[in-house]
């Protein structure tokens, strides 16, 4: 192997992403075979993927590490074991499978490329959920399977329903990220490490178990649409049939399956994770079994009873035992063959005779051979007739509560009565089409492309062969990825012999029994359904817009509230904080005590001694003060600038008789400038002279004014109190001569000292500049 | 404003204080001055012409754009603070280059050039402002 | 004598925080520039007040020759001086062409941006 273990197994999540990104391009130039030729990274994929079954089985895991941002002790670490390996094996299988349908599916359509893309990012990001070992890297995947399924529900955007299912389920899952993240955040604090292989019993023995297990569980249900997130399921059918057949079947909604059978070894087994995975497992279960007999449309049916499929999964992750963790994995694969087959099975019937009605399509089966033949073994396995993978599945989980205590013959009887009416719509799916009575459909039906007819054969395929090969079943399948759930071995039991003696054989024959049944009462059962669908009004799909639509009423209010519109108010709002913010603090803290008379200072008469100014100093302060008065009470805007300019001469005065003749010049200087540039404005404009405001904003403004300008004061006057760190200042004056060579210690520290300060400076002059000669020009050429 | 004496005066107040300004950005080193007086001067003596002789004549009399001086400025500050790079000190270290000429010395130095710069973008940007306020006279909204 | 500035310090931003809160335009820009003004005296205040020793080293010394004026703060006002007067043209200049295309100085008519009768985000997909 020419790269390293490490290497390679980064490579099997990144690959995808490199191939999404080169999708659009290998779709203009290998046009009609696009689907063919990207088919083949997953396919290597997959390839590369059985050769770690080896050293998977020897070891019980491969683990691989390379670092990200080592500095906060990230690594892009992967850990495969059966249960990661499980699951890449399926996603990068199907995916194969799908990239090659997609190709045939949206034939011509513009923006296949685009497509073709999103479904390989989509995998890549599935590929690094189900082999990250780091949380971080799992919680980034996560995110990316989230983002990717946006794109891919949302691909036809031009459709407000598949733009809401798009939202719907980034909303919904991203719900459960947040989980996710809040999840990984504890642990890690708990534990201090990021790596999941290395967690052990830390956590459920921690006081904050219960939040940790919220938020996984958290993002769990939402991303397998467990009862009540449920809802974005049905919605996200909106996407093309392509996406739904490996999205909504094989991997995005089993990341959460995905999850709790991750966390397991260190989160599970309690009494809480029993009760609350059965519970809500079973309610989803039965919730989507129903659902699917609810309807008509062939995905729909689809979707409801995936969503069933993953209520089942979670049950059996709840119940923990051996048998259940088994048949849980059987299940997956199981699923993961016959959904993904049937899905594409109904997009070929979609997009042949042009409907998914299931009451208006009726004996395909001639036109459609191989398609028919393809619904059948998916269907059979769906059913859980012997000689599929279907049935072991079934077989197991029934085997592992014949202990007849209460709780166990409840969860069976909600074991039955999902798997019969799961069946019963098997049969619908298998037979209503493609049998009986030939039905007028709005295309004249004809057989599928080759592409679109590969992914159900070879699916149904594999699940018979692996049925029949029970022992490498066992061997290659059930116990590595059993064993990595339970985190201890489990042996395999598995066998093809029919035990009459045996219960299971007439649990199975009773779900069969109900199923057949389930199917031939299908049209009084969907009537019945319906009403009380009705009678009940409302569902958690329409709380969703009813929130949905809140948030933007409320984001709205806020955003009115907050950004008024109102400049008075706004300003207001800044100076009332100013004044809060100087004065508050101080009194609070007791920081105006040391203006207080003390024993040392003496009394008030000698704090309020005449200051010792001369004579012309406080000419100076009298005539700023004047200046001011003037701009306040100005009867004219002239009267107003040239009061300006006095309290400006004052301010350059201060400047020159306290030593800083520079400032004084500048500050001169810029005056005489802003005088003669605001006459040259003003008197060009026609303004109101007067202040207007009424009395009530004038006592608010003057309080305002008047708080700010005293706690401005009294802080200075504090400040002053106390002593003044002169080291910089000591320094400068110090070295200026002998090291900078300029007497001007003022000039030498802007041009020397802090000429990176100046030159940025400089650049916002000239920034401001060039404001306004494009304020100036843009009236220009619109006069001319 | 436009008086006869005014307009005649002008020139020559202008050309004093041009070269005021030059006197002050130069000396600013060791006495009070420097760059931004400097260019507030300059600025200012070009905000008088304008009002004197209209603006766009005190542009004809500039040749160059004030905006492209104070780019020109920004420019030689910073390329003030680059020559240190190829003497290997960090950017914007001071390089003194003392010049004998006879009786006299004259020091040259990269904070000199900087100062220069300064000017340059404060007499630029300021001379821009004025005149093109100047410059939209007569024309009522 | 630096209580007499702090207190003409308060002045100046006790006038300039009144005038800015006015809603005429103008006004307001004739707030910025005290405000600016009495921020300016402010830190220099803040700086100690030394009497008519510029911070200049006589010819010939290295070293002033008794106390002079805190250098630091003066350097950093000077930058704000004139920085300040830029940012004042700017806002002149914007106050004018507002007036011009909105023919008014009076904040509360300028809604341009923020209209007063904003409908509701459309509440759809």
């Amino acid at each position: 192997m020419g790269l390293g273990m490490d290497a390679s197994i980064a490579l099997v999540a990144i690959a995808p992403f490199v191939a999404a990104l080169l999708a659009p391009l290998a779709q203009r130039l290998t046009k009609p075979f696009a689907g063919w030729v990207l088919a083949a990274v997953p396919l290597a994929i997959f390839a590369f993927l059985l050769t770690l079954v080896e050293p998977v089985i020897a070891n019980g895991a491969v683990s691989a590490s390379i670092g990200w941002v080592p500095a906060y002790d990230l690594n892009l670490s992967f850990f495969v074991d059966g249960l990661s390996l499980t699951f890449a094996l399926t996603i990068s299988g199907i995916g194969a499978l799908i990239v090659l349908y997609s190709g045939a599916y949206l034939k011509g359509h513009p923006h296949l490329g685009r497509f073709l893309g999103f479904l390989l990012a989509f995998m890549g990001a599935m590929l690094g959920l189900v082999l990250a070992d780091n949380m971080l890297a799992l919680f980034m995947f996560w995110e990316l399977t989230s983002v990717t399924s946006f794109l891919l529900i949302g691909f036809d955007h031009t459709r407000q329903a598949s733009r809401r299912g798009a939202i719907q389920a980034l909303v919904i899952t991203n719900i459960g990220g947040m989980g996710l993240l809040v999840g990984a955040l504890l642990v890690h604090h708990l534990t201090g490490t990021w790596e999941l292989s290395a967690l052990g019993d830390e956590v459920r023995g921690s006081g904050l178990y219960g939040l940790v297990l919220f938020a996984f569980l958290c993002a769990a249900f939402t991303k397998s649409a467990q009862v009540p997130f449920h809802f974005w399921l049905p919605n996200a059918m909106e996407a093309p049939t392509p996406v739904s057949a490996f999205l909504h079947s094989a991997t995005m909604v089993q990341g959460g399956v995905y999850l709790l059978a991750r966390t397991t070894p260190w989160l599970g087994g309690t009494e809480a994770w029993t009760l609350i995975l059965v519970c809500f497992g079973g309610a989803t279960l039965l919730w989507g079994a129903l659902g699917a007999l609810r309807q008509t449309d062939l995905k729909q049916m689809l979707a409801q009873t995936t969503i069933a499929s993953l209520g089942l999964s979670v049950l059996l992750i709840g119940l923990g035992t051996e048998a259940a963790i088994a048949a849980m994995a059987l299940y997956f694969v199981a699923h993961a063959l016959y959904k993904a087959g049937l899905f594409m099975v109904v997009g070929a019937i979609d997009h042949e005779a042009g409907t998914r009605d299931i009451t208006v399509l009726g004996g395909l089966a001639d036109k459609m051979p191989v398609t028919f033949i393809g619904a059948a073994l998916a269907s059979l396995a769906m059913i859980g007739l012997p000689l599929t993978l279907g049935y072991f599945a079934k077989e197991e989980m029934y085997l592992g509560l014949l202990a007849w205590t209460w709780s166990d013959i409840v969860v069976l009887v909600v074991l039955v009565a999902g798997n019969a009416m799961l069946a019963g719509v098997a049969m619908l799916v298998m037979v209503k089409p493609f049998l009986g009575p030939v039905l007028p459909t709005p295309k004249s039906p004809h057989e599928a492309p080759l592409a679109m007819l590969a992914g159900p054969i070879l699916l149904g395929v594999c699940s018979i062969v692996f049925s029949v090969l029970t022992e490498d079943l066992g061997k290659y399948l059930l116990v590595p990825a059993a064993s990595a759930i339970l985190d201890h071995p489990v042996t395999s039991h598995l066998t093809l012999a029919i035990n009459p003696a045996s219960p299971l054989l007439w649990l199975s024959i009773a779900t069969w029994g109900l199923g057949l049944l389930v199917y031939r009462q299908a049209a009084t059962l969907r009537t019945l359904l319906r009403r009380a669908e009705a009678a009940l009004g409302w569902t958690a799909d329409n709380l969703f817009d009813v929130v949905m639509f809140g948030l933007i009423r409320f984001s709205a209010g806020v955003t009115r509230l907050l950004h008024h519109g109102r400049l008075e108010i706004y300003l207001v709002t800044v100076f009332g904080a100013l004044a809060l913010a100087l004065t508050l603090p101080m009194l609070l803290l007791g920081g105006y005590d040391v203006l207080l008379p003390t024993a040392e200072l003496g009394n008030w008469s000698d704090v309020l001694s005449w200051p010792d100014l001369r004579i012309y100093e406080w000419g100076v302060v009298l005539l700023a003060l004047v200046g001011l008065g003037s701009v306040l009470l100005a009867p004219n805007r002239l009267v107003a600038i040239m009061a300006l300019g006095i309290q400006g001469t004052a301010v350059a005065l201060i400047f020159l008789l306290f030593g800083a003749p520079d400032l004084a010049f500048t500050q001169f200087m810029v005056e005489i400038l802003s005088v003669v540039i605001l006459a040259l404005v003003m008197t060009r404009l026609r303004l109101d002279e007067r202040d207007h405001r009424p009395l009530e904003d004038l006592a608010r403004d003057g309080t305002l004014a008047l708080v700010c300008g005293v706690g401005v004061s009294l802080l200075l006057m504090v400040v002053l109190t106390g002593t003044l760190d002169k080291r910089l200042s000591d320094l400068f004056t110090a070295t200026s001569v002998p090291i900078a060579h300029g007497a001007n210690i003022v000039n030498v520290i802007l041009v020397d000292y802090r000429g990176f300060d100046t030159l940025g400076e400089i650049a916002v002059v000239m920034g401001a500049g060039m404001a306004i000669m494009a304020l100036l020009r843009r009236r220009k050429k619109a006069t001319s | 404003m436009n008086t006869i004496i005014f307009r005649t005066i002008a020139p020559l107040i202008v050309a004093i204080m041009l070269v005021f300004s030059v006197y002050v950005c130069l000396r600013g080193h060791n006495e009070p001055g420097g760059g931004f007086i400097g260019g507030l001067i300059a600025a200012s003596a070009i905000a008088i012409l304008g009002t004197a002789i209209g603006p766009a004549a005190a542009r004809r009399a500039l040749h160059i754009d004030p905006m492209n001086i104070a780019g020109f400025g920004v420019f030689m500050a910073a390329f003030s603070g680059l020559l240190s790079l190829f003497t290997g000190s960090p950017f914007m270290t001071s390089i003194w280059l003392y010049l004998n000429l006879g009786d006299t010395t004259v020091p040259l130095s990269t904070p000199m050039v900087f100062d220069i710069g300064v000017f340059l973008v404060v007499f630029g940007t300021i001379a821009a402002i004025a005149l093109g306020l100047e410059g939209d006279g007569g024309e009522r909204s | 004598m630096d209580y007499v500035l702090a207190a003409l310090i308060g002045c100046f931003i006790a006038l300039g925080v009144y005038l800015l809160l006015s809603r005429s335009v103008i006004r307001m820009l004739l707030g910025m520039t005290i405000f600016g003004n009495g921020v300016n005296l402010l830190i220099f205040t803040a700086g100690r007040l030394t009497r008519e020793v510029a911070p200049i080293i006589p010819s010939g010394l290295d070293q002033p020759e008794g106390v002079i004026a805190n250098p630091l703060p003066q350097a950093l006002i000077l930058t704000a001086i004139v920085i300040g007067f830029a940012m004042f043209s700017f806002l002149l200049v914007l106050a004018f062409r507002a007036y011009q295309s909105l023919d008014a100085d009076d904040t509360d008519t300028m809604r341009v941006a923020e209209p007063v009768d904003e409908p509701n985000p459309p509440l759809s997909y």
